[in-house]
């Protein structure tokens, strides 16, 4: 188990390399950062004091180690555009994200998982029928479309719901919460629909599919003719085996809710780390937009980790081969 | 008759498909005596796993009960509402079923499965539900019952796995275990002492057994009386030892020619001629008289009921009163 964690976590480093380096090469190409710092009447000598300033006139491969030494040193570097710390750019902006992707995972999950066993054990149902049908919407639809539809809809014509923003706000530590006020709760809503419909029902199909599988087999047509109650069938026996494979799939899904949220965040104007980096890319702030990737891929890298040791807690026969007990 | 367990009367089972209703089973009726057991064989498709399944009350749909009556001791069981049916499985009658790699959930442990299975149906506290769990464990042959009750399912070989299966089967003490082919997928070393197994925690706790096999040979060595089924309707039904000596049918005396034997001088096995119908289109008539040595006009054209022959039944013309008195 322990090896497991320390092999894992050592695959992860190489991971994290990787990204950074793609990360650094696709940057050349955004532009050139200098402009935009300097305006329109700049001189030769000022363009090359800012370079030599920012360490853009070394090669790239002594810039991308730069920014690797930084890293490992909780130096992210200083953003070309707001001349501040990135760390702390980040650190304001992350609970934004953090909050609006923990709010559409927890409805992903748990409204995929409900309609997706729903719909498994009552198969031919008109409302399963109708919860099937309407869930394609959610899967062929992109995302920026239903967030300006559910704009339209709840924050134009109803006015319930506010458009944009996170509404009010709470300072506890350095962490600011929407989710202890009644805007900040209103304003979430509508965002973490958006963010998480895609995935629940991707989960939700997933759940149904896996479902029939296990309904259909042996172990709980044993577990029917030993006269086990209904409840016990389904929620005890098929749903653990159900949720083998979907934990995979749902942890994936759960590190691109935050990718994702640069789009949601973009169209509600949410202040997380996804609008910041799109503001970012317009300014060519690479420090910001680099240390941004890495910060997305420790957390898929992490999410994905948990995943794995998840499957050992609900699967009995990974730590016996593992373990080599038998 | 009122040492009858099971009665099985006139069952028929459809599944309506695409092409018209599919009939599964057709005017079944045969009965189980208690402590008795009753053999079941047929080819693969005749039946005899269907035959189980609507006993229990577990035919998946489309297939439903289209006619006839089941009784277990003398109540009717094939219109009970779900409720009412999942009270009698397990506790009345249980099923054990083919392959006891897949039989078990790999999810929990041994002991898990066990103690739900006997608080469904007894009222007993988790404690004393363990202990029950590890005696029958004890009962089934599994060695270090204590200790191997917490194991997962994977942890176990087949062998014993299909133990544990019979143990679960038994947990809480049925009338009549329907055994579904509780050998074919061991290896044939572990196939008797599974079926010994079985056979003695029956007889000692006085249930019945319904063996169904393709197997003559676990018959003969295990049941009382024998079902012959054929393309979904009861061949021929007496005491195993009559049925193996003397068969009937011309079926059964295919089947019987089929076992090979030591004594056999004969270097090649008789074989039956062609293969069962299949359930779209069942001849007219007897359903087996395309491949019957014996066949004569009435089999083509009127189906024969099973008729009462000493110990026996057997649906055949040729043992029709009338038959008999025109041939002398």
């Amino acid at each position: 188990m322990l090896a497991f964690i320390i092999r894992r976590v050592l695959q992860s480093v190489v991971v994290l390399l990787v990204v950074g380096l793609v990360a650094f090469s696709l940057f050349r190409f955004v532009g050139d950062p200098v402009d935009n710092l300097l305006g329109q009447e700049r001189t030769i000598e000022d363009i090359d004091r800012v370079r030599s300033e920012l360490g853009l006139d070394q090669p790239f491969p002594v810039q991308y180690f730069r920014f690797l030494q930084g890293v490992t040193q909780g130096n992210f570097g200083v953003s070309f555009r707001q001349g501040r710390p990135v760390a702390d750019i980040l650190a304001e902006r992350a609970p934004a994200t953090l909050e609006l992707a923990a709010v559409s995972a927890l409805f992903a999950i748990v409204l995929g998982i409900t309609l997706g066993v729903y719909t498994a054990i009552r198969r031919d149902g008109w409302l399963s029928n109708f919860i099937m049908t309407s869930s394609l919407i959610g899967v062929s639809l992109p995302t920026f479309l239903i967030g300006i539809l559910l704009i339209y809809v709840f924050a134009v014509e109803l006015g319930w719901l506010p458009s944009f923003g996170r509404g009010e706000t709470v300072q506890i530590g350095w962490w600011t919460t929407g989710l202890l006020t009644e805007s900040g709760l209103k304003a979430i809503i509508l965002p973490a629909i958006t963010l998480g419909l895609y995935q629940m029902t991707l989960i939700m199909r997933l759940v149904r599919a896996e479902m029939l599988e296990v309904l259909r087999s042996d172990y709980v047509k044993f577990a029917r003719a030993r006269g086990l109650s209904q409840r016990s069938v389904y929620f005890r026996h098929a749903l653990k085996n159900t949720l083998v494979p979907v934990i995979t799939i749902t942890g994936l899904q759960l590190g691109s809710i935050i990718a994702f949220a640069i789009i949601t965040e973009t169209v509600f104007q949410w202040p997380g780390v996804g609008l910041l980096f799109i503001n970012s890319i317009q300014f060519v702030d690479i420090p910001v937009m680099a240390s941004y990737l890495m910060l997305i891929s420790v957390m898929f890298v992490v999410i994905n980790l948990i995943v794995d040791l998840l499957y050992f807690a609900i699967d009995p026969r990974l730590s016996a081969s593992r373990g080599g007990g038998h | 008759m009122d040492d009858v367990l099971l009665s099985v009367r006139d069952l028929v089972v459809q599944f309506p498909t695409r092409g018209g209703i599919l009939t599964a089973l057709d005017g079944i009726s045969f009965d189980i005596k208690r402590g008795e057991v009753l053999g079941v064989v047929g080819e693969s498709g005749a039946g005899k796993s269907m035959t189980g399944a609507a006993i229990i009350g577990l035919i998946e749909p489309p297939g439903r009960i289209a006619g006839g009556q089941i009784h277990l001791d003398g109540e009717r069981i094939d219109n009970l509402s779900m409720d009412d049916m999942r009270a009698i499985r397990g506790r009345r009658i249980a099923m054990v079923f083919q392959d006891p790699l897949t039989s078990l959930n790999p999810l929990f442990t041994i002991a898990e499965q066990l103690v739900e299975t006997i608080q469904t149906h007894m009222a007993v506290s988790a404690r004393e539900a363990r202990e029950r769990s590890i005696a029958l464990l004890d009962d089934v042959g599994i060695p270090a019952a204590s200790r191997r009750i917490d194991d997962y399912p994977h942890q176990f070989s087949g062998g014993m796995r299909q133990r544990v299966v019979i143990a679960l089967a038994l947990a809480a003490e049925p009338d009549l275990v329907i055994a579904d082919e509780p050998t074919t997928a061991l290896d044939v070393s572990v196939q008797a002492q599974i079926i010994d197994v079985l056979k003695r925690l029956c007889s000692e706790r006085g249930a019945s057994v319904m063996l169904i096999t393709h197997d003559m040979g676990v018959i003969a060595e295990t049941a009382d009386r024998v079902a012959v089924l054929y393309a979904g309707r009861l061949a021929e039904i007496g005491p195993v030892r009559d049925v193996i000596k003397d068969a009937l049918h011309p079926y059964t005396h295919g089947l019987m020619g089929s076992i090979p034997t030591l004594a056999q001088e004969d270097d090649r096995l008789v074989q039956i001629p062609g293969s069962m119908p299949r359930l779209t289109d069942i001849p007219q008539g007897c359903a087996f008289n395309p491949r019957c040595d014996r066949v004569f006009d009435r089999c083509r054209i009127e189906r024969p009921e099973p008729i009462p022959h000493g110990t026996r039944q057997v649906a055949c013309w040729l043992y029709d009163e009338q038959q008999i008195k025109a041939a002398e």
